[in-house]
Parts: C-alpha cells; structure tokens; sequence
C-alpha cells in the first residue's frame, strides 16, 4: 500500500497527457547506469493489520515499568487525558509550518499563547516557537550569547551529561571552546567559578536542579557572572518552576529547559521540547521562530511569524542559527499541559514530587548501608550510596520498579507526583530485604 | 478569538491530582518563587473548546491539497499515529537497561537497514531533531574526517546558490566558510564555476539532487568525481529524496554522506512546524564519526541533543516503510514524479514555467513576466489560492528564479485534485488579466485578511500581556 489514490487507468492517462510512453521515461535525465536496475531489498508491503502486528510485536519486546524511580533528564509524570488529545487532532497534527497566516491562525495562536506561558513560567519577556530539546537549547544560547570577543563558554558539571556533550559539538563546530566549571558537595563550585570568569568569557550554563539533583545557589552564582561582564544561561525543570525561583528573578539572561516534563511521554527520549528565552534586550540574537502580533488589513488581530530577519531563510550564512523545523506540536503539548493544570496544580504537582522525593530519600536513607551522597537542598532527584548495587535494581526490575540510574557516585534517585506511598514502600522495602540478606 | 489567557477565570481548575499521600517537604524561603506563573485557570470543557476552535482555524494535510515546493506535504497515514501511541514505545525510559528496550532498538536497527538500503549509506544515525539538524550532523562527520587525518586547511564548504538556506547556515555553524556558485541556466551545477572554485581548502560540497528547481543534474557523476578528486567530502540534502527512492541511490551518486526528512519522505506529520527527525547516514568510512549519547553510550563521539533521537518520529517512519515495502516505495516516488508531470503540463500555458522539460517531484513557475504585464505577483497569486482552500505552494524560492513559485503535489494526490487545482491556477491567470486589484486584496474569505508584517517587526508584541 503506497497511499496512492490513482488507478493503474488514471495514471497511463495521466503519462499519455505528459507525453511519455513510460514511468521510467519520467527519470531520463538520470544517467542511466546509476539506476537502479533491481528491487530494494526490502520486505513486501504490508497490509494494515500486519503492520500492526509486526511493530506490536517490537513494542511487547520492550518491558514497561509501572514504577519509575529514575528521571535523569526524562520524568515521568502523569499526563492528563485532555493533554494527550488535543495533539491528535488532525489539523494541529498534519500542518506546516504556519507560513502562510492567512490559513494557519489556529497553529500561530497557539504558538503565541505558549511563547506567553513560557515567559510566565520562566519570568523572561521573550520566549521562541521551540527549539529540539533542552540539550541543544543550552547549545543554542550558549552560541547566542557569544560575540567578537567574547567567545569562551563555561558550563557547571552538575549539568546533565548529555547537555555538556551537546554544548561541546556545537562549540566544535564554531571552533569555540568550553570550559567546565567543577563541582564541591554536588553543586557548583563558586570559587573556581570566579576563577574561570576570564575576560573571554562569555557566558556560564547553570542547570536547576542539577543533574545530581540539588539545588544550587543560582543568584549568588549569576551575580559572579555577570561582575565579570558575561551572560548567564540557565537551564530549568519546568515542572519546578511552579515553585521555584524563576531564572528571571535569579537574573538569568536566558532561560532554557527540556519541555518534556509538560505532558510528554518518556518515548525513548523523544520527540522532546527545548524551551528557550530571554530578556528584551537580547531579543534580536535569540534563534528559532517566533510568533508576534499584529493586524490584518482589516485592522482585526492577527498572529505572524516576526523577526524572521534572524532566520537561516532570510540571512543564509548569516543566520544566528540553522535551525528551520522545530517541536511545534510538543510545544503546544505543553502550552495545554500548562492551561490544564494552571497555576496552583503545576505548584501542586512541583510539591508533590518534592514530597515524594523526600519520603523515598529518608525511607532509603534509614537502611544500613544506604547514605545520602549530597546533603543540600534538593527537589526530586537525590543520590545515594548503594550497596550491591545491581542485585537490588534487579530485584526492584523484577517487581516492575525501575530503580535509580547507577552512576559513579552511586545511584540517582527519582520520585514524582506519579508514585504512590504504597509503591514507594514497596520500594523502600525491596531495597531492605535485599540488603538484609 | 480570543486568547486562552482572555477566558481565564480566577479559581477555575481541572481536578487531576490526588491528595498528596505522604508529608510535604519545605522548600528553603531563598530557593521559592516570588511571583506564581500567570498561567490559564480553565475548566476542562473550556480548554477542549478553546483547542476545537484554533483547530478549526489550522489547513493540514487532512484538510486539502497542499502542494508546498521542498516541503513533501503527503498524506500522514492513522496506523502510523497508532503505533507511535503503543505504550510498550511511549512508556520507555531511555536510560532502561538494554534488556528492557531491546524492542526500540529492533526499531531503530530496522529502520536503519531500511533507510541506509534505500540510500546507499552504509550507518545510520537517528539523533539530529530535524533535517537542519542532520545537515549539522553531517557537515560535523565532513569536519571530523578532514581534522582525524590531520588535514586543518579546508576551510570552505561549497554551496549551490540555488540551495535552501539551511545549507549555508550549516556550514557557518561548523566553521566553515561558504563558498556559493551560480546554477547553469538549466538550474543544474555550473562545472566550469564549480571547478573554479575546487582546491587544497574545499572541505566539502552541499547538495541536494534532484535540486530546488525539481530537475535531476545529469552531471551528478562528474560533480561528486570532482569534489573527491580535490579531497573534499560530498553532502547530500534529502529534501527532494521522494522523487528517487527506488530509482536512484545517492550513495551511487558519489556522495559520502546525507540527511533525510523522515517528516517529509516518510510520512510522519510536520506538527505545525514539528517534531520531525532528520536521520543522517554514511558510507563506511565515517561510521566512526557518527554521534552517540554521553549518558546513553559513553563519552568521546560528537553528540546533537539529549538521548537517541526523536524516536517515536522513526516508530512513524518504520511503520510507513514496513506498509510501502520494496515495491511500495519506488511506486510513491514515481507517481510523485507523475504527478509532478501533469500537474505542471495542466498549468502549461497559463504562468510561465521557469524550466520548461520534464521534472521530478516539483517544479517551478515564474511569474516575472506576468508580473510585469499585470501587475500581480507570486504573492498576490499565492494568497488568492487560499480562498480556493488550496495551501499556496512555497512562494519566492529558490532564489535564482524571481517571482517563484514552487509545487509539489506529492504521490497522495488524485488525479481530480490535481485537475481542480490546475484550472484554479489557470482562472486565477485569467483572473489577473481583468481584475489585478481583487488579486492584490487576497485572500477575501480566509480566517483573516493579509497581516501587517511590518508593523509586527517593528513593534515586537510576543506575548500576551493584561
């Protein structure tokens, strides 16, 4: 089945109108030794049903764990029904690009509400369309935040392993370098950073929580940063910013974050969501789409894509950026994951997960044998000690709880509003009797 | 409409969360918020309407014809939805261990054996986000190979003034400096400016073939020969892959590595602008290079984002190639080709074509001289589309053509769409002639009239404020 509504009839009517005798006349300007004289080796189409069949079958090989207590960058919290829904619908799932404003108010309304809850949640006053994913949003406004003399880029080693890596491919790409500023207690280490903080700096990436899941001291870490004339980038939990400082009021030059907490699933890492914004000031070097208000002719409101002065189609090689597709319809994901739980149930979920978090720590903590790694502030991520570390995630696995994400230093631990008390005692007491033995 | 935020009431929820069954921690008094978010406050009934009516405000490909030039608007098969929602794909961690997502790797190996076959690639990457994204990627394997033989001096990437702007960002993202030539008349490769420009600095050349203009360069073989004998690296751009699949390979075009648009190609949705998932592929020789997660796979190898790629976008893409199969996907390209063809053979004779012979998958129209004798331009003509309830196809590109514009009608069209959208552009043709204003003041029946660009560039609002 190729999804190809003419008949055998229609199409040699339709070669005949062309004036040509065959399909493969359709291709002569191919050389025609490249072409390719043999079937793709490939499998026969399917039909539906055994489509169906055959990715049910991949997917039954995978095991699915009714209890998480790993995060690490992908969390999995509950996903209301109305959130799942709203980004089927056909029209919101099969457009384009919205190019075309005439045809495509719904999709850049849509866009513009998000750019708005996003400034809300983040403080900042100018949020873009969305970018791939919290670790290249990082990427990106560490590139943003570069100028002619300023090209050095710091980075905390409390942000998550993948975000380095990424911030360092695109810092290779430029030729630009990256510096990572070490850690002391699990948090970023103030001294050395005022240490790095050399003229040629020209921003620091602050991820909160951390990837180790403490809380650092933003403000006195982005009042260093920006005495030395740099910017700060920080990186958020979205879900925490129902009831943590914003980076706005942290004095964060940018704010990014990896959307996917906002209603998306855990999906084997993706499509995910990178948010991204930033102040007034630097509005013009912020890349990606961004939707903006107007009117139409007829003096009516009006939604466009705006600034596209910035973009990769309009400035080629002089482009703050490349980047042309973006997570649209994970963006507007979020935006109704935001609308549906509103101010008080994000606050409500944030506490919860904290709650949850604290119940686990001090319920693994009490075991002999079991210690907390970092004692700071946290939200809801912890590490601990381990002993036997892979007999205890097996017998955790093997009673469909996926445990913490052994690490170097132990074992990353996480707990959302998702997780019940009895599932977490359940845990806490498989951790015991493993250990007990 | 209103806006979300102008429907908000004070006190308005959903109930979603139960009481929190275990003693709330405390947060340190410097670590809380000041201000809570201004976020909606909706019940669930006003968010289903409020998201009812801006879906009624969206044109996707489910709605009608949408021909838009280098974009591949096909139909997004249901069953690919389906399988994407299965939870034994939607409910897996990325950091599971290996035992626990042999079936998403089965998933990724399948579509990259199927993917690297339909090519001539040899590895496969499915991290890069989109198709800027994998062009990033790529460049960075050209890079990497020239820097690893210790080779620092190529400086240029070489880049068709023809070729979407991707192109040129990319290469400036990874250092390189571009080079661009000017097509032939024909729209093809110029060879005398090619060579021109071939040398100790050419790290490498951009393309996409069949090019922008919709024609397959017959000098593919003679232009991959001479970017490898200067000791450059071939790029190819799979934006136009659907007019070959089954046909022709790049891999045995001589190029050394690609991108393609899974949302494009393969069918999975654009999502009003994404996610899509721009896989990268590569002939042996720069497998090593490939990018891996630091989290997921270890140190050492460049990486794009977090994890593994969009991943339920290839649950998509396998599932359309699984349902298309080897007979399957040559008949999309070549009746994406064949509609291509008569499509343009049905406008023949109104608007100008900007290369008159046989096309692959688009082709372009140029309105200069029309513009010049009537007044009505690309745009004016684009916007009158949209009272048919015809999408416009992708309007001023590429550049070489002035007053483009560029269609695509892809595969999934029928033959009466494409009789219906040929005699609307033959009316609107005629329409131009006699009455250009009512074309200038188009579109009269859409959401909204034509906005005011300017005005929004110049007094920036971008978000909503009380």
């Amino acid at each position: 089945m190729s999804y190809i509504p003419s008949t055998q009839a229609e199409r040699q009517e339709m070669l005949r109108a062309i004036g040509v005798e065959s399909f493969r006349e359709l291709y002569r300007d191919v050389p025609q030794e490249m072409l390719l004289e043999r079937p793709l080796d490939l499998p026969e189409g399917m039909s539906e049903l055994e489509v169906q069949r055959v990715m049910s079958g991949m997917a039954a090989k995978n095991r699915i764990f009714p209890t998480m207590l790993r995060g690490a960058g992908a969390y999995d919290h509950f996903i209301p029904a109305i959130v799942r829904s709203v980004p089927a619908k056909e029209e919101f799932l099969t457009a384009y690009t919205p190019y075309q404003a005439e045809m495509s108010q719904g999709v850049l309304q849509s866009i513009f509400e998000y750019q708005t809850m996003i400034c809300e949640l983040t403080g900042m006053d100018v949020s873009n369309a969305s970018v791939y994913d919290g670790a290249s949003a990082a990427a990106e406004a560490a590139a943003m935040c570069r100028d002619r003399k300023r090209r050095v880029t710091l980075i905390s080693a409390g942000a998550h392993p993948d975000t380095i890596n990424t911030v360092r491919t695109y810092c290779y790409g430029t030729g630009d370098e990256l510096r990572i500023v070490p850690l002391k207690d699990g948090k970023t280490d103030p001294e050395a950073l005022r240490e790095m903080l050399t003229p040629e700096v020209a921003s620091f990436y602050l991820q909160q929580p951390n990837f180790y899941g403490q809380l650092e001291d933003a403000e006195a870490l982005g009042a260093l940063v920006h005495e030395a004339g740099a910017m700060v980038v920080m990186g958020c939990n979205p879900i925490a910013l129902g009831i943590l400082k914003s980076p706005a009021e942290c004095g964060a030059d940018v704010a990014v974050g990896e959307g996917q907490p906002l209603g998306l699933p855990l999906g084997f890492g993706g499509p995910y969501l990178g948010f991204m914004a930033t102040t007034t000031k630097h509005m013009r070097k912020l890349p990606g789409r961004i939707v903006g208000e107007t009117v139409d002719a007829k003096g009516e409101r009006a939604f466009v894509l705006s600034l596209q002065a910035r973009e990769q189609h309009i400035r080629r090689e002089k482009a703050s950026s490349n980047i042309c597709s973006n997570e649209a319809l994970c963006a507007l994901t979020a935006a109704v994951y935001l609308a549906t739980m509103g101010p008080e149930g994000l606050a409500e979920c944030a506490r919860q997960c904290m709650a949850k978090a604290q119940y686990l720590r001090e319920g693994l903590c009490a075991i002999p044998g079991v210690e907390l790694v970092y004692g700071g502030a946290s939200f809801h991520e912890f590490v601990t000690t381990l002993p036997r570390r892979d007999e205890v995630l097996a017998a955790l696995e093997a009673a469909g709880i996926l445990g913490g994400l052994p690490i170097d230093e132990g074992v990353l631990w996480c707990a959302t509003e998702k997780v019940s008390r009895t599932e977490l005692d359940r845990a806490i007491a498989i951790v015991k009797e493993v250990l007990a033995k | 409409m209103k806006l979300i935020f102008e429907k908000s009431v004070p006190g308005r929820h959903c109930d979603l969360l139960p009481k929190c069954d275990v003693p709330y921690a405390a947060l340190p008094e410097a670590l809380r918020r000041e201000t809570a978010p201004a976020l909606p406050e909706m019940s669930e009934v006003d968010l289903s309407r409020h998201y009812t009516e801006l879906n009624q405000r969206v044109h996707g490909v489910n709605c009608g014809f949408y021909p838009l030039g280098s974009c591949t608007m096909k139909y997004n098969p249901r069953i690919d939805e389906d399988m994407a929602a299965l939870p034994g794909f939607a409910g897996v961690h990325p950091l599971a261990p290996a035992y626990a997502v042999e079936g998403c790797r089965e998933v990724l190996d399948t579509a990259a054996r199927y993917l690297c076959e339909t090519t001539g690639m040899d590895g496969m990457t499915f991290q890069p986000a989109a198709g800027a994204h994998g062009e990033f990627t790529g460049v960075l394997l050209i890079k990497q190979y020239h820097e690893k033989r210790g080779d620092f001096n190529r400086s240029k990437i070489i880049v068709p003034d023809s070729a979407h702007g991707t192109n040129p960002a990319t290469a400036a993202m990874c250092g390189y400096d571009v080079v661009n030539i000017p097509s032939a008349p024909n729209g093809c490769v110029d060879l005398d400016a090619l060579r021109a420009v071939l040398g100790e600095d050419t790290a490498g050349l951009m393309l996409t073939n069949p090019n922008t203009v919709g024609i397959f360069d017959e000098n593919i073989l003679e232009i991959t020969r001479l970017v490898h004998e200067a000791g450059g690296l071939c790029y190819y751009d799979g934006a136009n892959l659907n007019a070959i699949m089954g046909h022709v390979r790049p891999g045995d075009m001589g190029f050394d590595c690609i991108h393609m648009n899974l949302h494009k190609t393969f069918a999975t949705p654009h999502g009003g602008g994404g996610p899509g998932a721009g896989a990268v592929g590569c002939k042996d020789f720069l497998q090593e290079f490939l990018p891996a997660s630091a989290l997921m796979d270890g140190e050492g190898r460049i990486q794009l984002r977090s994890f593994a790629g969009n991943f339920l976008v290839v649950v998509r893409a396998l599932t359309y190639l699984l349902t298309l199969g080897r007979e399957g996907i040559p008949e999309a390209s070549q009746n994406a080709v064949l509609n291509a063809n008569y499509l343009m053979r049905r406008i023949q004779g109104s608007f100008d074509l900007a290369y008159d012979r046989i096309c692959m998958h688009e082709f372009v129209l140029d309105l200069s001289r029309y513009k010049a004798e009537t007044g009505v331009s690309a745009l004016d003509v684009a916007k009158s589309l949209i009272d048919y309830g015809m999408h416009p196809p992708t309007m001023y590109f590429p550049l070489i053509v002035h007053e483009a514009l560029m269609l695509e009608p892809t595969e999934t069209e029928s033959k009466e769409t494409l009789d219906w959208a040929a005699d609307i552009f033959r009316a609107l043709y005629e329409l131009g002639k006699t009455d250009p204003e009512t074309m200038h003041e188009a579109p009269h029946h859409a959401q909204i009239a034509r906005p005011d660009e300017v005005r929004a560039a110049r007094n920036p609002v971008l978000r909503w404020q009380k």
